[in-house]
């Protein structure tokens, strides 16, 4: 298990956050903006984590959450989902693709990092 | 001759005709017709044309008028000769329908009027009664004559008594067989049986006093022709005009007259009997007539004094011929009881048809659901009575002082008064109810005036001074003198101004009035009779009896298995075993009812009458069951239109329903995109100000999370100035500040507001048509509109080198501005979705705005009355824009 989280998000300056606050906890942080990519990045190297949200250009948070989940290699990969949709379905939806952990934005700084670093094993 | 011997001799008479008429019943009730269905009996039947009017009368208007008397035959011989095809279509008529009387007939055709039935049976029942009291003068006369001239000197007792005697074994006779049973068709074989024998009987007679006369009295024929031109009457001059009027109610008459009807239509077996009837009774008639003349000339010539009427009598009595002079009062006794038994059944008929059975149901509602057989046998024997007691009556108050043929001539133009109604009706379609009436009414009350009234003499009825000076002292109307009318006949006069004015009422009520339904179904069906019955056969209707079966399997057809339970439980009621009872009427009305129940009443009637064959399915019942159809259809046309609304309104309510579901999903879908726009932003600030507020950081990234944090809230409020924008213009409570703005000069400013977006870009604007339009519009908000347009092109223009084509022109009262970039423009399937919310094709970071800038712009273009369109086939992406030179501050 290593310490690397693979963070699939568009909006640039919500990535900078979660960079900035995983960095400083200790992670190493790989930043994908576009859904395919994103994927392609979390089959390559299987990081230790994956933070993705929901609404992405390319593939959708679910699509690409259902993919890690038909591959054996990444099907118990821990993965995070966060989305500023806020409703109750897409959290369903979440759920039942597998998801660890689902969170609403806006969120609290402490929360996530402390999600984050369960999901890490630490 | 004995008195006593005379009368045992006419009971012999009586008893021979009862046992024909007997006899003949018997066989036609066990359906042997054989020699009944013969057209000799047909035409001999016809024979009461020649009544003792004939007989006895005929020698003695000979006397008086000489060769006249022959019209009276003349008449009948042109109608059967001349007019037989207008007697087929009567007697098919007749059958058609059932006729029972003229009066019958005449109500039928005229849409079942019982008023013109009333009117009929009333005209008829006055005409007739003078002519009904004629023949029982005429056999009290005759027995007085054999009284008076009898060597053996016995006085008639009392001619009243014999009169009423006479009257009574007629009464007796006609009821006998005249009301034995009730048939719909109204027809007596026996009572036609007997007076075909009295036929012969009366020819026979009066051919043998004329071989009497011209070979016993005179010397043959060519003497007696020598006589009768040596004759040189005043009465026997030849009147033309008289002549033309009598030949023309004899005509009538044979048509119109009850009697006569009754034989010749409703009595009638076969049609084809008519065709031997058309020569057969013309020749009846001649030979009738054929000794009339010598019997007058040599009768006068030998006795003077004699009552000329009686001279057929009086001649072999006096010649001391008993047994001829026995022949001869047979004869007349035939002539005057056949008459009186046919007219009076044809005038009870219509009686207790249009008369007694209408008031009794009118009176006795309940009287219907019984069986009726009884009470219509009991009316018609108390019309008979009635009807003979009323001949009785007049024969009494008249005194018997007229002359046979006057009485006979009044009665003959009183029933020809029936004559334009009839034609009218089986000839024209367009003869009305009302104008029968009319015409009926007028011509009974103009004879009545001019011939009927003034027959009792004057001062008698009409007072004297009303002959000379006229009713209400106006002279036109003398009732002899109509309108002025001077030295005429006064029977001519009357029947010239009675039918007249009956046929000009007629016409005049028929053109001015319309026929109700019934009465256009039944006109049709009598002037198209012809038609109708090669139609009636082709439709294969029997009118056979019913058997049980067939009746079970009409019930089955309509009650279904019931059916056979009901039936069963019928024969039961009888006392019989199996399901087939025998068909009473008790058990036909039974099933009527519940038929009635399912098909209604109507139909069901007419159902049962059809296969029972007692009264065919007349116009009326016809027009009930479409009535019930109609009603039915009418229901269920009224169920499916209630059904149609039903299945609208539930339409209307899916469509509804599916609108509010869509409208609610687009509610959802719209909230969260609205939820996900506001978090985003959100979610940086809040992330950030944490950051921010832990400290901590290098002054560099502090300045940069601070920038992050003011561009997040302006896009924050930019997003809500958007969201409160659309909502306005969409809600259409926007407010436009109209006014005139230069083109150009509003294009300068959107392209320095747009120059903000991606500043750093290469972009270049070329402008291109004529700018120096002025429009009357809102500026500000077109500018946004322009702002929308030269940013997306600014943010979104993939080419390297932007370049954004502005063309302007001017067409009609439009103003169409394009805005094209060189770029690689906007997918296909994307161009219709661009103009919704939040609909974003790139992603976040270039846009920079929530996808509401052309839904905005859409919304402004309408509230400006112009639009704001996709263009495809250009190489980028291409814009129209669209507006009016001039918008109405109305408009907005």
């Amino acid at each position: 298990m290593t310490g690397r989280v693979l963070l699939i998000e568009d909006e640039q300056n919500i990535a900078e956050a979660i960079r900035f606050l995983l960095s400083r906890d200790g992670f190493e942080v790989e930043v994908q903006r576009d859904g395919v990519a994103g994927l392609q990045a979390a089959r390559a190297a299987p990081p230790g984590l994956v933070i993705l949200d929901l609404m992405l250009p390319g593939l959708s948070g679910i699509e690409i959450l259902t993919a890690l989940r038909a591959d054996p290699r990444t099907e118990r990969l821990p993965v995070m989902m966060l989305t500023a949709k806020g409703q109750g379905r897409d959290r369903e939806a979440a759920e039942a693709a597998g998801v660890s952990v689902f969170m609403s934005k806006p969120f609290a700084n402490a929360e996530m990092r402390a999600q984050v670093r369960a999901l890490m094993g630490m | 001759m004995p008195f006593n011997l005379l009368v045992l001799f006419c009971l012999l008479y009586v008893i021979a005709l009862f046992l024909v008429a007997w006899l003949v019943e018997r066989r036609a009730s066990r359906g042997v017709m054989g020699f009944l269905r013969s057209p000799l009996v047909y035409t001999l039947s016809l024979s009461i044309y020649c009544t003792a009017w004939t007989f006895y009368g005929a020698v003695g208007y000979a006397a008086r008028s000489g060769i006249e008397f022959l019209t009276i035959y003349l008449g009948p011989t042109l109608v059967f000769v001349g007019w037989w095809w207008l007697l087929r279509k009567l007697v098919r008529i007749g059958r058609q329908q059932r006729v029972t009387s003229i009066a019958d007939l005449l109500s039928s055709r005229y849409g079942k009027s019982n008023l013109l039935g009333v009117l009929v049976t009333v005209i008829a029942v006055v005409a007739s009664t003078p002519y009904i009291a004629l023949q029982l003068q005429s056999v009290t006369l005759s027995f007085a004559v054999f009284a008076s001239e009898t060597p053996s000197g016995w006085a008639l007792p009392d001619r009243n008594a014999t009169a009423i005697w006479v009257a009574g074994g007629l009464a007796l006779f006609t009821i006998l067989f005249g009301t034995r049973k009730l048939d719909a068709k109204e027809q007596h074989h026996g009572i036609v049986m007997a007076i075909a024998v009295e036929a012969v009987v009366k020819l026979v007679a009066l051919l043998a006093v004329g071989a009497f006369v011209v070979w016993g009295l005179a010397e043959g024929p060519l003497a007696v022709i020598e006589k009768i031109s040596a004759v040189d009457s005043p009465g026997w001059q030849v009147q033309p005009g008289r002549w033309a009027g009598l030949i023309f109610i004899a005509a009538a008459a044979v048509i119109s007259l009850p009697r006569m009807f009754q034989v010749l239509v409703v009595e009638n077996v076969e049609e084809s009997h008519l065709a031997r009837a058309s020569w057969a009774f013309p020749l009846y008639l001649c030979l009738m007539s054929l000794f009339i003349l010598p019997i007058a000339v040599i009768g006068m010539e030998r006795y003077p004094q004699a009552n000329p009427d009686m001279l057929v009598l009086t001649l072999p009595l006096s010649e001391g011929q008993g047994a001829l002079a026995m022949l001869v009062f047979l004869g007349g006794f035939s002539s005057a009881t056949s008459m009186v038994i046919v007219e009076t059944i044809a005038l009870a008929t219509m009686l207790s048809n249009h008369l007694l059975m209408p008031l009794w149901l009118r009176f006795k509602p309940g009287a219907l659901t019984g069986d009726l057989r009884r009470g219509v046998l009991l009316a018609r024997r108390f019309s008979i009575i009635g009807v003979l007691a009323l001949g009785l009556a007049y024969f009494r108050l008249s005194g018997g002082s007229a002359a046979l043929a006057a009485i006979g001539l009044i009665a003959f133009a009183g029933m020809a008064q029936a004559l334009p109604v009839l034609l009218g009706g089986i000839f024209w379609r367009g003869a009305t109810k009302t104008g029968a009436v009319a015409g009926l009414v007028t011509g009974f009350a103009v004879w009545a005036y001019t011939l009927f009234l003034p027959s009792f003499g004057q001062g008698a009825v009409i007072p004297a001074h009303v002959f000379a000076g006229g009713a209400f002292g106006l002279p036109w109307l003398r009732p002899q003198g109509l309108f002025g009318t001077q030295g005429m006949d006064p029977l001519v006069h009357s029947i010239f101004w009675s039918l007249v004015l009956n046929t000009a009422a007629f016409c005049a009520g028929s053109i001015f009035s319309f026929p109700d339904p019934v009465e256009r179904v039944q006109g049709a069906a009598f002037v198209n009779a012809f038609d109708g019955e090669v139609q009636a056969e082709r439709l294969g209707w029997s009118q056979g009896q019913a058997e049980p079966e067939a009746l079970l399997i009409l019930a089955q057809r309509i009650l279904g298995e019931e059916a056979l339970s009901f039936f069963e439980a019928g024969a039961r009621a009888q006392g019989k075993d199996g399901y087939l009872p025998d068909i009473t009427p008790a058990f036909l009305a039974d099933l009527e009812r519940r038929l009635a129940g399912s098909v209604g009443a109507a139909t069901a009637h007419a159902m049962i009458s059809q296969l029972f064959g007692q009264a065919t399915v007349t116009v009326e019942d016809l027009m009930a069951v479409a009535t019930e159809a109609a009603q039915i259809m009418e229901y269920s046309t009224r169920l499916e239109q209630n059904q149609e609304e039903l299945t609208r309104t539930a339409r209307q309510l899916r469509e509804a329903n599916e609108k509010l579901t869509q409208l609610s999903v687009q509610k959802d879908a719209f909230l969260g995109q609205i939820s996900h726009e506001l978090r985003t932003p959100m979610t940086s600030i809040r992330a950030f100000s944490e950051i921010l507020s832990e400290g901590d950081l290098p002054p560099q990234m502090v300045a940069d999370y601070g920038h992050i944090l003011h561009d997040e809230a302006v896009r924050l409020t930019r997003l809500l100035d958007d969201l409160l924008d659309l909502s306005v213009l969409e809600n259409g409570t926007v407010q436009l500040n109209l006014g005139l703005s230069h083109l150009g000069r509003m294009l300068d400013r959107a392209e320095a507001a747009a120059s903000q977006t991606r500043p750093e870009r290469a972009f270049r604007i070329e402008r291109e048509g004529v700018e120096e339009i002025f429009l009357h519009t809102d500026a500000d908000r077109l500018v946004q509109v322009f702002i929308n347009l030269i940013s997306n092109a600014r943010k979104y223009c993939d080419a390297e080198a932007a370049v954004l084509k502005i063309r302007l022109r001017q067409k009609g009262g439009r103003v169409i501005a394009d805005f094209i970039d060189n770029g690689s423009g906007i997918a296909k399937e994307a161009q219709g979705l661009i103009f919704e919310k939040f609909a974003r094709l790139t992603d976040q970071r270039r846009a920079g705005g929530a996808g509401l800038g052309l839904a905005i712009c859409r919304e402004i273009m309408a509230n400006l009355g112009g639009s704001i369109g996709y263009l495809p086939g250009q190489k980028g992406a291409a814009f129209r824009v669209t507006l009016p030179l001039r918008l109405e501050a109305a408009k907005g």
